[in-house]
């Protein structure tokens, strides 16, 4: 049955990106025009997302299109942090030059890919929903073509990147060959234990692991984050995160569920892994956005950790740290935003020295940011932690609980470095005060989220609990 | 009912949001008298509850229990006789605090007063909590506010002591929340209540009480891993340091008590030897590094260490005598160290400096500091007719029946304490007044120091005479504690430790 009623929001989406171009084309100076219109758009698409109710899962387009609880949840989300990301940067898009028509759409179209990557139930409708958001995102990458390291971290994206999309191919089409079919579900049926078939699902693995920068395939996340806009690095350290995590849980518990034994111990390394080298290799650094990729990447290793269980409790951990992460990044990324003296923004760790006394207020969303990125109690960080451990530790995962912990030590050693910067350090010059409405209100939301939480955590349950992929 | 303990608990956070919203004047006096009104209005309020609460009843009293996380945690708080106490010397102390900031912190005092606040909540959430994850989100949240008191407001090397203590306590900590989650697929509840009732397999205890251990054992802090305590409490400041060891040490003592005996007897029994050998370390040990202290600071911080190791001691006895001296141990050092440090304090606000070298012969001028001093030094090293004694003789009454070794060789340490103490004492207040002292700088203690330094002066002293309204209130709880702990009598501790 093909019922286009629940593909309105990408079929909104994508018609709206065509009209958008024909009238970047047609009017002199639009470029403000569209980053309104597109962030109207987001809204709207928001709220059709938000409107499909549906009792049992939905299969469309000859069972390649598939929308469900775990789709439907996921789209509202990035659909809803592609909003506040694009609401919270546009000043610093603006005074950075890179306020050009193609912006806003570009971001549209990854937008449009992540939402077909997550609805995907075919292995050929998931690779062009992967390509058509990577694409996009390696333009926007390098959008700052005047500027030497967003060249380069876009060359470096793109290159890697193409990679690992070949080394997915790779996986897909030994899949194909092996199981006769692109469909996740016959595939999960015709699955059996052949070696062709574990080579072309650890091919799978290793590219998805690259596209949320899992330890060992986080080289680029750095120089990456490093060198695009911040504008864009904040897309970066949330939206693809998301998406490529999502699609995480339906390769693993669709297509490779029959496998459980043989990607459980993949999981498990990546996972820890990433949250090793991610507190370690954070401590050295200098740049705040080169601090901020080290630790979505030992995030990264915490939400997978979730993953590794098996259960759907633990997948819905996993959901649930992906909020709260999104969450404390758009709040950090705010910050950074705010860090602007004479329409020069600044990004380096030493640049915060003092911060407290002349910006007490920023200063305390800060120290409340990186205590709960370091996941101290009660602040939302720590129960993003805890229902991770809940999980693993359900099913004596005891290993696996015991080093994430002990990471969280290590990782805790860097935050407060920076907190140490922010109030033990001399001050220094003030930084404007000037902020637009769209920042101080995502920063003000996001905070308040992270400092609230403990008072009412069913709140974000109640709509994680029927998520059942299981 | 009226919530009274959520009340109690969330007082001081509300103060310190209307702390945020009060402009600070240039002499901040409205800040302080905010402050002051509110962990004010929340001592008497502990002393109400204390009047209402039933001695006679050895159950948790004035429970509240309300669902947190649907179908999984409940916000549960609750008192018995064991843990009142510990919430009003908490509701005592902070006031004290704040008022001492007087002359201590001279900048940024609104974020001071506000962490303060925040601070109470956070303790006073230890004490009064009955389930076991709401007690590790109040037990690691006091890290956050202890570690810019220190990191702020702190001496020359801050951030290396706050870093120490930060870290040292999240390493012990994280193990404990494995232990906790675990606790709950093992059991399925968290609540503390029902846990009494249902025990824990034997096949996990020991496990567990060891996760449990290096958590208390970092706060307490017993030998080796109490290096943490001297850094932070000679660079933190006056009222972080009567903060950190007048209550933040007894959260540990608390926890010993209620949660690692209380729900794993069996390993506790088995794990016997090692915290009597750690605690005996810590008492010897500890007293022998205090000799040798040169500032005043570190060599009262030396001396928690070695009072701490006598609560652990009398916990491990199992004995009525042994956990009643215990607790009183815990809250005469609570009054006795917080007054210590406020001396110190007196006399480092006057010369900047706390190296006992500097001081000689302050008798001679300050002759009210030179009596309130003496009686706080009496009562840490346990002359009978202070509190510091009758804490010290419960717990080696309690140890003797257990082992006589031990307890003779813990009895070294009493005069070991006598030592350091006394000879700290002659030091600084005996002796020719130095010609480096500045007399104009060092006048007597004014109004506010009298105050705070006389009351608790008298209480160690009212105390030391008649410790029965503290004895009174937690015999009952204490009593029942013991007898369902469902501890084999007859077991020979005494073979263990050889």
């Amino acid at each position: 049955m093909n019922n286009l009623y629940f593909i309105i929001p990408e079929l909104f989406i994508s018609l709206s990106v065509m009209a958008l171009l024909v009238l970047g084309v047609f009017k002199n100076n639009s470029s403000n025009i569209i980053f309104y219109f597109s962030c109207l758009i987001i809204l709207i698409s928001l709220a059709i997302n938000l409107n499909i109710n549906i009792t049992q899962t939905i299969f469309l387009f000859n069972n390649s299109y598939v929308v469900d609880h775990l789709s439907l949840f996921i789209k509202s989300i990035i659909l809803i942090s592609a909003f506040f990301v694009m609401f919270c940067s546009y000043n610093y898009v603006r005074l950075n030059n890179i306020l050009k028509i193609e912006y806003p759409i570009l971001i549209l179209c990854s937008l449009l890919g992540m939402m077909v990557m997550i609805s995907s139930n075919d292995l050929i409708v998931f690779y062009i929903g992967l390509e058509l958001q990577s694409l996009a995102l390696y333009v926007l990458a390098s959008f700052n073509r005047d500027n030497i390291l967003s060249s380069e971290s876009g060359l470096k994206y793109f290159v890697l990147s193409a990679l690992s999309s070949g080394l997915l191919l790779y996986g897909c089409s030994l899949i194909y060959g092996f199981s006769n079919s692109t469909n996740f579900d016959e595939i999960s049926q015709n699955f059996n234990f052949q070696y062709g078939v574990i080579f072309g699902m650890v091919f799978v693995i290793v590219g998805l692991a690259f596209k949320i920068s899992a330890v060992p395939f986080h080289m680029w996340a750095p120089d990456v984050y490093q060198g695009s806009p911040t504008s864009v690095t904040v897309l970066f350290a949330i939206l693809p995160k998301i998406a490529a995590l999502t699609v995480f849980i339906k390769f693993l518990y669709g297509p490779f569920i029959n496998l459980f034994e043989e990607w459980q111990a993949i999981i498990i390394f990546l996972s820890i892994a990433s949250m090793i080298l991610g507190a370690v290799a954070a401590i050295g650094q200098k740049n705040l956005k080169r601090l901020i990729a080290y630790s979505s990447i030992s995030h990264m290793g915490y939400a997978l950790a979730g993953l590794t269980v098996g259960t759907n409790q633990g997948i819905q951990s996993s959901i649930i740290y992906l909020i709260i992460y999104l969450i404390m990044n758009l709040a950090f990324f705010s910050c950074l935003f705010m860090l602007k003296r004479k329409d020069k923004f600044y990004e380096n760790i030493e640049d915060l020295s003092g911060l407290s006394k002349k910006h007490p207020i920023l200063a305390l969303s800060f120290l409340a940011i990186l205590f709960s990125l370091a996941g101290i109690p009660p602040l939302a960080g720590f129960f993003a932690k805890f229902y991770i451990f809940m999980a693993v530790i359900e099913k004596e995962m005891y290993f696996l609980a015991i080093v994430g912990l002990l990471a969280t030590v290590i990782a805790a050693f860097y935050y407060l470095r920076v907190i140490k910067i922010i109030y033990f350090d001399p001050e220094q010059e003030k930084f404007d005060t000037s902020m637009s409405l769209g920042l101080k209100l995502t920063l003000i939301l996001s905070t308040s989220a992270i400092l609230m939480y403990f008072l009412n955590p069913n709140l974000l349950n109640k709509y994680i609990t029927n998520i059942l992929v299981i | 009912m009226f919530p009274i303990l959520s009340s109690l608990i969330i007082l001081p956070l509300i103060g310190s949001l209307f702390l945020i919203f009060i402009r600070s004047s240039e002499k901040n006096t409205s800040l302080k008298y905010v402050a002051l009104f509110i962990t004010f209005a929340n001592f008497f309020l502990s002393l109400y509850l204390w009047n209402i609460f039933d001695p006679s009843i050895s159950t948790f009293q004035f429970v509240e229990n309300r669902i947190w996380i649907e179908g999984f945690i409940n916000y549960k708080v609750g008192i018995d006789g064991i843990s009142i106490l510990f919430v009003i010397l908490t509701t005592f102390i902070t006031p004290i605090c704040i008022i001492s900031v007087n002359s201590t912190v001279t900048y940024r005092l609104k974020e001071f007063l506000i962490a303060i606040l925040i601070m109470e909540t956070l303790m006073i959430g230890v004490f009064c909590s009955l389930d076991l994850v709401i007690f590790y989100l109040f037990f690691e949240g006091g890290l956050i506010p202890m570690f810019l008191i220190i990191g702020i407001w702190g001496g020359n090397r801050r951030v290396y002591s706050a870093f120490k203590f930060f870290l040292f306590t999240l390493v012990g900590s994280v193990l404990m929340l494995v232990a906790i989650i675990a606790i709950y697929w093992i059991s399925g509840t968290t609540d503390v209540e029902k846990l009494y009732e249902l025990g824990i397999q034997e096949e996990y205890q020991k496990l567990l009480w060891l996760a449990f251990f290096s958590s208390f054992a970092v706060k307490t802090p017993m030998w080796p891993v109490h290096t943490w305590l001297p850094d932070a409490h000679v660079e933190a400041p006056t009222a972080g340091s009567v903060l950190l060891a007048a209550i933040l040490l007894k959260m540990a003592g608390y926890g010993f008590i209620r949660f690692s005996v209380g729900l794993f007897p069996l390993a506790s029994i088995y794990f016997v030897p090692l915290v009597y050998s750690l605690s005996l370390i810590a008492i010897i040990y500890t007293s022998l590094v205090a000799l040798m202290q040169e500032d005043m600071k570190k060599l009262i911080a030396y001396s928690s260490v070695a009072h701490m190791g006598f609560v652990t001691l009398g916990i491990f006895t199992f004995t009525q005598q042994g956990i009643e001296g215990s607790i009183f141990q815990m809250i005469s050092h609570g009054l006795i160290s917080a007054a210590l440090f406020l001396s110190v304090g007196v006399v480092y606000d006057r010369l900047k400096t706390r190296q006992i070298k500097d001081f000689s012969g302050l008798v001679n001028i300050m002759p009210k500091y030179a009596i309130v001093m003496m009686i706080f030094t009496l009562g840490a090293l346990g002359l009978p007719g202070t509190s510091g004694f009758i804490g010290e003789f419960l717990v080696l009454m309690g140890t003797f029946k257990k082992s006589i070794i031990t307890a003779a060789i813990a009895s070294i340490g009493v005069i070991l304490g006598a030592a350091y103490m006394l000879w700290l004492y002659k030091r600084v207040v005996f002796g020719n007044l130095l010609k480096t002292i500045d007399v104009k700088k060092m006048v007597d203690l004014n109004k506010y120091e009298t105050l705070i330094l006389s009351s608790l002066a008298i209480l160690i002293i009212v105390f030391g005479f008649y410790p029965e309204p503290l004895i009174k209130t937690y015999s009952t709880s204490i009593d029942n504690f013991i007898n369902t702990l469902n501890v084999p009598t007859e077991l020979s501790l005494t073979e263990k430790i050889k």
